[in-house]
């Protein structure tokens, strides 16, 4: 006998329709100020769990590095951990452990950040502690040197033990002329062994400052309160300084076709890539980004995809095949469409292939019905997000430290939701299809040409 | 309308820092339980369940990968919907549904928002009572599967894990991976899919919890639609229990700068009363992030390594702990050297009351941490039910960890670490 009433809401296979999740806003309730020094502030009130995730973000990464010192930004995340004038050696790390709190930190091409993650009334301690290691930061040999090896362990564990990324390396550094994005944000392996902490401390006294700071506070707080305490903690660092500028030589978009192939012993299954310089949520006009993102979606956002449709299901030419648009950045960015062939499929049929879809979405452009799939897909991945107060807190400081503003990101649903049609194929058109692209293959030797 | 289920047992815990929790004890009308924390805060309901016992300790003989590929494969049409139509609807409804198997477990999750609730449910049902295994779906996602098994042949990581497995229980399920390999995987059909799918999922070894927008008078319907229709009990072949063995090292020559280490040997079992006191140990010896023995000796003094760390592991059928390391390839003698010399001096000093302190502090400080998101909460509620630990451990939890004393951890040690040594597996290129 069944126990399932099983009035069912799905039924046959008739194509359901997606549902409308309205008009959503992230974070409503996030608010943003700005302290006396010129220090930006985000608050995301989450008060579910008496816990907090406090952040502090630099507008400062790997791009911004002098040139031959590619990796000073990381290394020097990596030694803002070796102590402070006040709180020396693992002070701050051993009081994190003591109170039951996480910690971490990481490095990208534009920004470095810090954070904890404590029960809400240790966020004081945290801001102090943090607040200090802005300016306070002491180095000597002996801690950074052993800590220059660790660097290069952790290049050969992400690095130098994958080919993939060896190829991601060749890659960026084809993408990106004449711009540092196409330097490792870990850094070149040279360079890095030549890195000394003088260098880090130079890096840091041009860099760590409240006004190129931003303190991320998402959890079980008061606004007011955390406000204050905010100016009273950070709005007390001075900054003389002018605001700061983050100058980098332009992308130069390049007409030619470039192809970077490695072939390695190690690869057995090889792939390919194709990577276009696109516009960032920071330097697209007015919904461009927007676009872009529901076309990755469109094009090769999961297994109902167009490109996994079509390659994997119907052609069986591939075994995986997908897209996506890396929005955040401070410059320009890249839009990647990949496959992983089938066994005996060459990986140029799988680009001509990845071309012709693309040519399809160009001229033909996408139905309604795929663009509300898309938009339903992507905002619920909104909803989902605010689950998560680390989530909410990264999401907002990645944005602010690339050029969003706290009302961008909020409404970021709503510019998602307004996209049209059009917009998705104009962007297939102009940015994509027929444009110079770089491709990237992975080859076993067996398969090399 | 009267009340639509059977039971609601509700307890309000502590623990932490002030920090409460509501979990209710849900019975639905057709006799099946979900722990539940209602909270409408954010519009979505997160939904963890298991079947235990259902890993892939199941893989039958010469199929390995079978609960893999399985669990991969689950949400690969059901009912009228083929593979197309059911992932449409999971995306259309806003639905996320996954499936993982581990050695010992098949769990399941879905997140949906909260006006697709009931949706979610009824995609969950079709799933576990009406997969299809389609033939062109199998072969696909086997695929997909095969494709990830050769990217890590070549990875000293991946391979210096199962290195270590197969020489530790080199006649046990927990020696064979559990990913399988490309012979095992693709040997398994979909008729294999089928008769393993109603042999492992069923009432009987089913857990749920429930985190989120909804509350127990809608959860408990939800539960009998979801998973009334299930077998009441599952077949399962018996898995014996295994000792790890000790004191081997193995090898394995890689093409590769940088070589790959694991260590471990038997553990204790969760039941074991030296349990938490091994599990305060470990988080000092190299559980912790950034102050363990292992951290502060391989990483911060030597420089030998980015990641060290090591674990506790109370699996169904073995107890183990275990760790490891990756360092360039003429350090990985030292790298041994040095990590074997802080277990033997776990085993011989052990801690001092500082670094005992230290650690309870945190363990105790940080377990309200793993109640942050819905997600981890559900994760909490499924762990403390399938560990028979009751709701009460909660509350109690950070008690038994205060509880720990310095001879605790010294008497922990030596029964782990006292016996003999590790075996060591490791991964790499020739040094020099």
């Amino acid at each position: 006998m069944s126990l399932a009433a099983a009035p069912a809401a799905i039924s046959a296979n008739e194509l359901s329709e997606p549902i409308d999740l309205g008009t959503l806003t992230l974070a409503p309730d996030a608010q943003y100020v700005q302290l006396s020094n010129g220090m930006d502030v985000v608050i995301i009130p989450d008060r579910r769990a008496p816990i907090v995730t406090h952040m502090v973000w630099y507008r400062v990464g790997s791009a911004d590095e002098p040139p031959g010192k590619s990796g000073i930004a990381h290394y020097l995340e990596h030694l803002m951990f070796k102590g402070t004038e006040n709180h020396p050696g693992d002070m701050f790390s051993t009081t994190i452990a003591r109170l039951g709190g996480r910690e971490n930190a990481f490095t990208s091409n534009d920004y470095t950040a810090y954070f904890q993650q404590v029960a809400k009334e240790q966020l004081p301690t945290m801001m102090r502690f943090e607040a200090d290691r802005m300016k306070g930061l002491v180095l000597s040999e002996e801690v950074s040197a052993p800590e220059l090896n660790v660097v290069l362990e952790e290049r050969r564990q992400r690095v130098e033990t994958r080919p993939g990324a060896e190829l991601a390396e060749a890659l960026d550094a084809a993408l990106f002329t004449n711009h540092p994005y196409g330097d490792p944000v870990i850094g070149w392996p040279h360079e890095v062994a030549a890195l000394t902490y003088q260098d880090a401390l130079d890096f840091y006294r041009d860099h760590y400052r409240p006004k190129n700071a931003i303190l991320v506070v998402a959890g079980d707080v008061d606004v007011a309160e955390i406000t204050a305490l905010a100016e009273e903690i950070y709005g007390s660092i001075p900054d003389e300084g002018a605001a700061p500028v983050r100058e980098r030589p332009p992308i130069m978009p390049i007409r030619a076709k470039r192809t970077v192939e490695l072939t390695d012993e190690r690869v057995r299954e090889p792939y390919t890539q194709e990577s276009w310089l696109v516009p960032s949520y920071t330097t697209a006009e007015d919904g461009v980004a927007e676009a872009i993102d529901l076309l990755a979606e469109v094009l090769g956002g999961g297994n109902t995809s167009r490109l996994y449709t079509k390659l994997v299901r119907e052609e069986g030419i591939a075994t995986s095949a997908g897209a996506y648009y890396q929005s955040t950045a401070f410059d320009d960015t890249r839009f990647v469409a990949y496959a992983v062939p089938q066994d005996g499929v060459a990986l140029q049929d799988l680009e001509a292939r990845i071309a012709e879809v693309i040519g399809e979405i160009a001229t033909d452009g996408i139905t309604e019905l795929e663009l509300r799939r898309a938009k339903t897909n992507t905002l619920s991945a909104a909803v989902f997000a605010q689950d998560s107060q680390s989530t909410m807190a990264r999401m907002f400081g990645a944005g602010l430290t690339t050029g969003s503003t706290v009302e961008d990101i909020q409404n970021w649903p709503a510019g998602i939701a307004a996209v049209t049609e059009e917009d998705v194929q104009e962007a297939a058109k102009a940015l994509l299809a027929g444009q110079p692209s770089v491709t990237a293959r992975l080859l076993a030797p067996a398969t090399a040409e | 309308m009267k009340m639509l289920f059977a039971a609601v047992f509700a307890v309000a815990l502590s623990f932490g820092s002030a920090q409460a929790i509501d979990i209710e004890k849900v019975v639905s009308p057709g006799g099946v339980t979900a722990w539940l924390v209602s909270d409408d805060t954010v519009p979505l309901v997160a939904v963890d369940i298991a079947f235990e016992r259902a890993g892939s300790i199941q893989d039958p003989e010469g199929k390995a990968g079978l609960v893999n590929l399985l669990a991969s494969t689950i949400d690969e049409g059901a009912g009228d919907l083929d593979s197309v139509g059911f992932q449409t609807a999971l995306k259309d409804n806003a639905v996320r549904l996954s499936f993982d198997g581990s050695r010992d477990h098949l769990y399941g999750n879905i997140r949906t928002v909260s006006t697709s609730v009931e949706e979610g449910f009824d995609l969950l049902r079709l799933a576990l009572t009406d997969p299809r295994y389609d033939a062109e779906a199998v072969e696909r996602i086997r695929r997909q599967i095969v494709s990830g098994l050769r990217r890590e042949e070549n990875d000293p990581n991946a391979i210096v894990g199962k290195l270590w497995s197969r020489t530790v229980f080199p006649d046990h399920p927990y020696g064979t991976p559990s990913n399988g390999t490309e012979e095992t995987v693709s040997s398994v059909t979909p008729e294999d899919l089928r008769a393993a799918h109603d042999n492992l999922i069923a009432r009987d070894n089913l857990y749920v919890a429930v985190v989120g927008a909804i509350d127990a008078e809608t959860l408990a319907p939800l539960l009998d639609r979801a998973f009334g229709d299930l077998p009441a009990k599952a077949t399962l072949k018996s898995v014996p229990d295994v000792q790890p063995a000790m004191g081997l090292t193995v090898r394995q020559e890689v093409s590769t700068p940088q070589t790959a280490i694991r260590f471990g040997g038997p553990g204790l079992e969760r039941e074991d009363e030296d349990f938490i006191p091994a599990f305060v140990m470990n988080h000092i010896l190299g559980g912790s992030a950034f102050s363990s023995w292992l951290f502060e000796e391989v990483r911060e003094k030597r420089g030998l390594a980015y990641s060290v760390y090591s674990y506790m592991a109370p699996f169904e059928h073995a107890a183990v702990y275990g760790g490891g390391t990756a360092t360039r390839n003429d350090q990985a003698d030292q790298a041994i050297e040095v990590i074997l010399a802080q277990l033997n001096r776990m085993a011989t000093d052990g801690p001092t009351e500082e670094q005992l302190a230290d650690a309870k502090a945190y363990l105790t400080g940080s377990y309200a941490l793993r109640f942050g998101t819905s997600g981890s909460i559900a994760r909490q509620l499924l762990f403390l039910q399938m560990e028979e630990l009751g709701m009460e451990y909660i509350e109690e939890r950070n008690g038994l960890i205060e509880a720990v004393t310095l001879d605790d951890v010294r008497r922990a040690a030596s029964r782990i670490f006292g016996n003999g040594q590790p075996t060591v597996a490791i991964a790499g290129g020739v040094s020099g």
